[in-house]
């Protein structure tokens, strides 16, 4: 049953000098986005619980020193946030030409080129070179599962695949190991992905991966395209359920 | 005094590469050799990565022929796979390999090689290249453009890009072809053929006039190797790898059915002065047993085309040099042969009731460890070899590449047309160009994109023993 008086707060205020109205508890970057402001994300993913890793969407708040993540940031009253200063855009830049250079993110050859959301953010954020010395690591590629594959290579760590296989699939199959660079995805106890006893072969892994790190086997270069679609309507139903 | 007259780089070549002239104390040549000088490692570096991804990778190993080492992947991944590839796709892959073999024989011949032809091998540098080529012979330049254009297009228009398309694929291509596409090429086809025969008749015409170039550009008796149909016709794609000797008498014969057993007919030598591989005809040994492949080779090695005016003019050609031509000169001639044969060849393709058809690819898992690809690719047979894990991935890969097939006759040729008009006493800019355009006679490809063009700087210094520069040549 409704109640008589709604108990959500309306909130008020400005998103790149664009004064905005919304209910208290959304953050910036569900606010900026129904109000058709553009803030980039890669960890991020509608459906899924808010990680904050990427930190593509940092934003400026009026008031305090520091930046803060669109994604994990409730909006509060009389907020002023700058979205896109030159500072932000150059930090974007720099986090985007860090993530190539850690890893071994061959575009050309990548089963992934042209359908990637690593590539596209590349061409949105305009970044024609990369500064930093690339890494070259040596990563081995899982092909030991009968129908999909994880390369290390292409893989960004935004975790995506962790959470959609905990909390939509239940089954927590993957996981991260070890700390800072040497941070990888793994399979059940660090086990080759064929081997792994929870593993449900479902796919939604694949499907939410931005790059071409979690691909279908035998896709060709170009050829693996990913179906996200239905990760809100999944999340839908079941909160639609309880 | 022993000297060495070095050119670096070689120009109008597809890579990087250069030649050294050694001369004894008259200053005649005492040898010569052909230094292919960039190192590329594809070999090590696709250690580990997933078999499907294959062809994608090898096509990056050229700008030029891109699309030959797509075929030879594609098809070393079909042998893994262990599956036959539907006709239809069958058909595709060829005609997008004869495109390719268009544009680059167009490339080769009009961009790269013909201002040697038109201007002389004594010409002004400054005039023989495209860029004269276009001032003064326009229509001639224009026809090469258009006919490059045309080998491009058809790539483009079936793999969706010129250079890279990722159509080709293991178990066979990723798109059928559709009637728009088809009517597309189909149209353009009698424009492509009445340039090429333009530029035949220019050839027949100026053939004539490099009788000491003929004599000198490598121009002796070695085997030729090639692919032929089961009926023994021109074959870019499949059939049987064939070896003839200087008199086109069969040597060998193996069906790329039993592709895997090469290493029978073909073994690799190495030399400390090029990272490029020297194969040579197993039975014979090495150096014994130089074989050459490539345009002239093919045409040697066939017993006719196939097509109609491509026979024609093998008839002309066959008619004034003889069954099995020794000099490379006329890998010239052979590769306006096989322009006209890739054109009538790709119209005949197109003509198939089932071109078509939307089953274009098989699929299926590794069946076998290993695996291996053989095609024609313009400057001659292609070979990638891979072996797998039980995982898929690839754990060892051997490529044999045209250009390197031909690197011990590229080597001798050097030395007899060095031999021939070097003169270390006092060294011509023309003498150079000789010794660099009997490397162009062979097109090489040296695993690169790099063009060229005539622009690369060129430095030729005659040292004494001591070091001490008694001539130098440069060209800017």
């Amino acid at each position: 049953m409704r109640p008589a008086t709604s108990t959500v707060e309306s909130l008020t205020l400005q998103i790149d000098g664009k004064d905005i109205s919304c209910r208290s508890g959304e953050t910036i970057l569900q606010v900026a986005r129904d109000n058709n402001i553009d803030i980039p994300t890669l960890c991020f993913l509608e459906g899924l619980t808010v990680w904050g890793g990427c930190r593509l969407c940092m934003v400026e708040i009026a008031g305090s020193p520091k930046l803060h993540a669109a994604c994990a940031t409730t909006c509060a009253e009389g907020m002023v946030v700058s979205t896109a200063s030159p500072r932000l855009k150059e930090y974007r830049k720099m986090i985007v030409e860090m993530l190539f250079a850690e890893r071994n993110h061959v575009c050309a050859v990548c089963v992934s080129n042209g359908h990637c959301e690593l590539q596209n953010m590349a061409v949105k954020l305009e970044i024609d070179h990369v500064r930093f010395p690339y890494r070259f690591p040596h990563l081995e590629v899982d092909n030991s599962h009968d129908a999909m594959r994880l390369d290390q290579n292409r893989c960004i760590l935004c975790v995506r695949c962790v959470r959609v296989c905990g909390e939509i699939e239940g089954a927590h199959t993957k996981d991260v190991k070890g700390r800072g660079v040497l941070a990888a995805i793994i399979h059940d106890l660090d086990q080759p992905w064929g081997e792994s006893e929870t593993c449900t072969a479902c796919g939604k892994c694949v499907n939410v991966c931005p790059t071409g790190a979690l691909t279908h086997r035998g896709t060709a270069v170009g050829e693996m395209t990913k179906k996200a679609q239905f990760l809100p309507y999944l999340t839908l139903m079941r909160e639609a359920k309880s | 005094m022993t000297q060495t007259i070095t050119i670096d780089g070689v120009t109008r070549i597809e890579g990087h590469a250069k030649i050294t002239i050694h001369l004894d104390d008259a200053g005649k040549v005492r040898d010569a050799q052909f230094h292919v000088t960039q190192f590329r490692g594809f070999e090590k570096f696709v250690e580990g990565r997933p078999l499907t991804e294959m062809p994608g990778i090898m096509a990056r190993i050229c700008g030029i022929c891109p699309v030959s080492h797509l075929m030879a992947a594609a098809k070393a991944c079909d042998d893994i796979l262990a599956v036959q590839i539907p006709p239809t796709a069958n058909k595709l892959r060829r005609i997008m390999n004869l495109a390719q073999l268009v544009q680059s024989h167009a490339l080769s011949f009009f961009h790269l090689s013909s201002p040697d032809l038109l201007f002389g091998m004594d010409g002004d540098p400054m005039r023989r290249n495209i860029f004269g080529l276009i001032r003064e012979h326009p229509d001639f330049a224009r026809d090469g453009i258009l006919l490059r254009k045309f080998g491009q297009d058809v790539i483009a228009l079936l793999g969706g890009k010129k250079i890279h398309p990722a159509w080709v694929v293991p178990g066979g291509v990723n798109s059928p072809l559709t009637e728009e596409t088809r009517d597309a090429i189909l149209k353009e086809i009698p424009a492509a053929i009445a340039r090429v025969d333009r530029a035949l008749n220019y050839f027949h015409e100026i053939e004539d006039h490099y009788p000491a170039e003929v004599d000198a550009f490598a121009n002796f008796p070695t085997l030729f190797a090639g692919l032929v149909t089961p009926e023994g016709l021109l074959e870019h794609y499949d059939g049987a790898l064939k070896f003839v000797d200087h008199n086109a008498t069969p040597v060998a014969e193996l069906s790329l059915s039993d592709s895997s057993h090469y290493g029978t007919l073909i073994s690799e030598a190495v030399e400390n002065y090029s990272y490029l591989k020297f194969p040579y005809f197993k039975p014979r040994g090495y150096p014994a047993g130089i074989y050459r492949v490539g345009p002239l080779a093919r045409l040697v090695v066939a017993e006719r085309c196939g097509t109609i005016r491509a026979d024609m003019e093998l008839g002309v050609f066959r008619t004034r040099l003889g069954r099995a031509p020794q000099s490379s000169f006329h890998y010239h001639w052979a590769r306006l042969i096989e322009i006209l044969f890739g054109i009538e060849m790709i119209q005949r393709l197109l003509q198939y009731p089932d071109i078509l058809n939307t089953h274009i690819r098989s699929r299926a898992r590794p069946n076998r460890l290993e695996g291996v690809g053989i095609s024609e690719a313009p400057r001659g047979t292609l070979i990638h070899h891979y072996k797998i894990d039980e995982n898929g991935l690839i754990r060892w890969a051997n490529l044999i590449i045209a250009t390197g097939h031909n690197n011990l006759a590229m080597n001798l040729g050097v030395r007899q047309v060095a031999e021939r008009f070097v003169d270390g006493n006092k060294l011509q800019e023309g003498m150079l160009n000789r010794v660099e355009a009997v490397i162009r006679c062979f097109d090489p490809c040296l695993s690169c994109s790099t063009h060229a063009l005539g622009q690369m700087p060129l430095r030729i210094e005659l040292c004494r023993s001591d070091g001490e520069v008694c001539d130098v040549l440069q060209r800017n």
